[in-house]
């Protein structure tokens, strides 16, 4: 192996591994808030994806049907248990909540997606599709579930992500999917090319790593959140809306996801069934960081996207089995340090 | 439980199915899919339903039975059935690895490390060489059955349904057992287990293994029937279909665990017919319904469909006693007066924290010492201390001049000392009589071999029998079928007694047992204690109600914030100023 491959292959793993990065902050993020290990967090990633590449050939994405499917559920959902106090300004306010804003970035995605308007505006598009699945999901599948034992909630998980992975089939077909890049210029870093991707990758990633702090330090919604994570008795207690929280927490882990799916759906072909994987190797890297750490689920996603791109140089055929297994030994170390009397019901 | 009539009559008809003029071989097939699937179903109604560790990788231990006999058969000539033992000892060996590695997570860790390796090894099978990568293996030979090739499904169908109905029974006979009593005591007792001697990660291993070789008999079965098989249905998908089934059915019965496989098996055969013609193209539409339900029945029935369905049943009449069988082998108790259990300076910290500051004191048998001291005291701290819950800081606590600090709770229990919790520790959905039976796990020996084989029959009796007597003699005989989650608060710190009893313990610690106890039933806990120092125990009790301790005990230690503050017999404990000032308060 010469420099040049050494290098090729690094800048292989940070970019991947700025994308897992992404996925484990907002894993972090939904498990902090909601105790939900976020298994559906791939199904996001493909999502985004595919509406992307969708929309980058002029076409209306199945996503805009899907979110009139999640949001009709949330709907149904939320009126049957507010059945009994339903009047007309509740029944206006789940129209705005539930109704109005689908029906209008599905409109919206119909008149713009032939125009197509470049890749920054679609990935927009893109977001604005993905997006508001995740509180619908969480006002489905874990709203009535809010008080359960991690255990189930993590089956439920497991529930949610093959419903989501079927749904994506239906409406994206079993054809595997790319699209154009961001940003196409890139530049000759020594030895070796930097296409413009992967910049695009690694800026927005790290953009997005920064607004998420200033949001959780400088706004009161992200103190909220925070507040909901450390102590969600204590935070219903000053009057934080935990079940807002959950449905917030979503919301960003679900753009997170898109925007995840955005930037790696020009560099790999994304099937509907693609997002699983990679959402699971963003999960390798947040559980390193004990579900609780950001900077070290950061971190150990650099890590796994590195591991991963020496292991596909070596040893393809066994790339994917070599990043799974990393978890095993990092899980065993949790295990053993955690003190942890008798298990959680 | 069902009746034997019903059972008698299900199998019977089940025997008839596939003769019966007409019958579709189509109904067959799916049968024998809904017999495969019960088979790993039955495993994660012991591993996740009643042991409370939840696997999504069952389905790569079909993959270890499916891929040896696919190997031996195709590759060496063996016979199908020949390559049974070896299936299951291929899958019980990659189990016990995966298990030493993954059963010590705790908690939510243990299904995403399922999910870790269960994915690898979907790939590694999809890598090797051997099984012909993604093309998998094909023309393996049928089942031969007296000369006849079972290359029909309404052959197979015998041999898969002998199997889940034996697998059904060697399941009910593991959890009926001393081991099965460990297992469901991993699920919300593992602290109390631990102090009667179970390992509990012993016992987490026993169960994972299990229901590999359920899962690896599964596989086996299904190369056999398949006659060709590739990595394709030992995914991950699987694995979540096979936990949807032990979910679906309720994940605490083997009843349920075939009612599950049925309507799962049922409904993807009728979803994938219907699903398609709906949408158009072939796909895997059926998931969409699978998470769907996943999702609702923990919403709303959590329990499964099982315990729905069995209360349809009448239950069987009252139950008696267990029969008399020969006791149990007792210690021989010390003498009066002999030392017995003493702390040297034993020290605890949490962090910061001195929980318990260089406590000494002596007991020595046929004593009743009393621990008493206001609440925070370190009193149920120096209790975990000894009984190895926790392990000391610094100093050294010894029992008959052995030291046992350090020493994890099954070698303390071992020594002859149990004990009771303060909050009450017993499994509230087992029987009185079980819960307590818990107790005796020391003083039986048989595994989970005998039990499946039902080998172990006389020593349970005496288990059951030394439950029962020690119920008996703590008045509680008319409970003891009940589930110890129907009883009073008071009557479960008696429940308690009576399984720290089952030990045989030279030593007896109780943790407030007169706690929630009415007036009259104190009276009558302080003959009982009384008595059982008569009859040669020696007991160490932690408690708040003064009156209680100053009749009933011989000597006491008293504590506040972790420190020894006086000692001696009641009277003059009760006398000492820095003991009034601790409880009362000091005139500032």
């Amino acid at each position: 192996m010469d420099t040049t491959i050494l290098l090729f292959l690094l800048q292989d793993g940070v970019t991947n591994g700025a994308i897992y990065a992404l996925l484990a902050l907002a894993l972090v993020l939904v498990f902090a808030v909601t105790r939900v290990i976020l298994v559906p967090q791939g199904e996001f990633v493909a999502y985004g994806a595919l509406t992307l590449a969708m929309l980058d050939v002029g076409r209306v994405p199945g996503t805009a049907g899907l979110l009139i499917v999640f949001a009709g559920l949330a709907l149904l959902v939320e009126a049957w248990s507010s059945r009994r106090r339903l009047t007309l300004k509740l029944a206006g306010r789940l129209f705005l909540y539930y109704v109005l804003p689908p029906l209008l970035i599905v409109a919206l995605t119909w008149w713009l997606a032939p125009m197509r308007l470049g890749p920054v505006a679609q990935a927009l598009i893109a977001i604005a599709i993905v997006a508001p699945m995740g509180p619908y999901l969480y006002r489905i599948a874990f709203q009535p579930l809010a008080e359960a034992s991690i255990l189930v909630l993590l089956i439920a998980a497991v529930g949610a992500h093959f419903s989501m992975t079927g749904l994506c089939l239906l409406f994206f077909g079993p054809e595997g999917m790319r699209a154009q890049p961001l940003l196409t210029s890139g530049f000759t870093a020594g030895p070796i090319p930097v296409s413009g991707q992967n910049i695009a990758i690694c800026l927005a990633a790290g953009g997005l790593m920064a607004a998420l702090y200033l949001f959780f330090e400088r706004t009161i919604l992200g103190k909220a959140l925070r507040a909901t994570a450390v102590n969600r008795l204590g935070a219903r207690l000053v009057g934080v809306r935990t079940a807002l929280s959950g449905q917030l927490a979503f919301l960003i882990a679900a753009a997170m996801g898109a925007l995840s799916g955005i930037l790696i759906v020009p560099v790999t072909t994304i099937y509907y069934d693609s997002g699983f994987l990679i959402g699971l190797k963003g999960f390798v890297a947040a559980i390193v960081g004990g579900l609780v750490s950001y900077p070290l689920a950061a971190a150990a996603a650099v890590f796994v996207g590195i591991v991963e791109a020496f292991a596909s140089y070596w040893a393809s055929s066994f790339k994917e089995i070599i990043v799974f297994m990393i978890i095993i030994p990092v899980l065993l170390v949790r295990s053993l340090t955690t003190t942890h009397t008798e298990d959680e019901e | 439980m069902p009746s034997r009539a019903l059972i008698a009559a299900l199998v019977i008809a089940g025997a008839l199915l596939p003769v019966l003029p007409g019958m579709p071989v189509f109904w067959i097939t799916l049968l024998n899919n809904i017999g495969l699937g019960a088979l790993v179903a039955i495993g994660l109604v012991v591993l996740t339903g009643v042991g409370g560790l939840t696997s999504f990788g069952q389905a790569a231990f079909c993959g270890f039975g499916a891929f040896t006999t696919a190997v031996l058969t195709t590759r060496y000539g063996w016979s199908p059935w020949a390559t049974l033992p070896v299936a299951l000892a291929i899958t019980a060996a990659g189990a016990l690895v995966l298990g030493l590695l993954t059963v010590r997570l705790s908690g939510h860790y243990l299904p995403l490390g399922t999910i870790a390796w269960g994915l690898s090894l979907y790939f590694l099978f999809g890598e090797l060489e051997l099984f012909h990568r993604h093309d998998g293996i094909t023309a393996i030979p049928p089942f031969n059955f007296a000369g006849w090739d079972l290359y029909d499904s309404r052959g197979i169908y015998y041999v898969i349904w002998a199997f889940v109905i034996l697998a059904a029974i060697a399941t009910r006979n593991l959890l009926d057992s001393r081991t099965g009593r460990a297992i469901r005591a991993l699920r919300g007792g593992a602290v109390a287990a631990e102090s009667f001697g179970v390992s509990t990660m012993r016992v987490k291993l026993v169960v994972f293994v299990y229901a590999a070789l359920l899962a690896g008999i599964s596989g086996w079965l299904y190369a056999h029937m398949q006659r060709a098989v590739n990595q394709t249905p030992f995914g991950i998908n699987a694995g979540i279909e096979y936990l949807l089934m032990a979910v679906l059915g309720g994940a605490g019965h083997v009843g349920g665990a075939i009612l599950g496989s049925g309507i799962v098996t049922l409904l993807k055969d009728q979803l994938q017919r219907i699903l398609p013609a709906l949408f158009g193209s072939k796909g895997n539409y059926e998931m969409i319904v699978f998470g769907a339900l996943l999702v609702v029945l923990l919403q709303t029935a959590r329990e499964g469909l099982w315990p729905r369905l069995a209360a349809l049943v009448p239950e069987r009449g009252r139950r008696q006693r267990p029969p008399q069988a020969e006791p149990l082998p007792a210690r021989t108790m010390p003498p009066a007066g002999e030392p017995l259990l003493s702390l040297k300076s034993a020290r605890k910290e949490f962090g910061g924290l001195v929980a318990v500051n260089d406590v000494s004191f002596n007991v020595r048998a046929r004593e009743i010492v009393g621990l008493i001291g206001p609440n925070g005291a370190g009193k149920s701290t120096i209790f975990n201390l000894v009984t190895g819950v926790l392990w000391p800081t610094a100093g050294e606590i010894a029992f008959k001049g052995e030291r046992i600090s350090g020493r994890p709770s099954q070698v303390v229990a071992r020594r002859g000392i149990a004990r009771t919790f303060q909050h009450v520790n017993v499994l509230p959905n087992m029987s009185v009589l079980e819960n307590v039976a818990l107790g005796a796990h020391l003083r039986g020996t048989r595994g989970a071999v005998s039990s499946v084989a039902r080998l172990d029959r006389a020593e349970e009796a005496r288990l059951i029998d030394e439950a029962a007597r020690q119920i008996e003699r703590m008045g509680l005989a008319q409970v003891m079928h009940r589930p110890a989650g129907s009883l009073s608060l008071g009557q479960l710190r008696i429940v308690e007694i009576a399984r720290a009893l089952c030990l045989d313990p030279v030593l007896l610690l109780l943790d407030e047992p007169a706690a929630g106890l009415r007036h009259l039933e104190k009276r009558e806990l302080a003959q009982t204690l009384t008595r059982l120092r008569e009859e040669g125990l020696t007991i160490l009790l932690v408690e708040h109600d003064m009156s209680f301790v100053m009749g009933l005990t011989d000597h006491l230690v008293v504590l506040d914030f972790g420190t020894k503050i006086a000692e001696g017999r009641p009277a003059q404990v009760r006398a000492d100023p820095v003991v009034i000032e601790a409880y009362l308060g000091g005139v500032a």
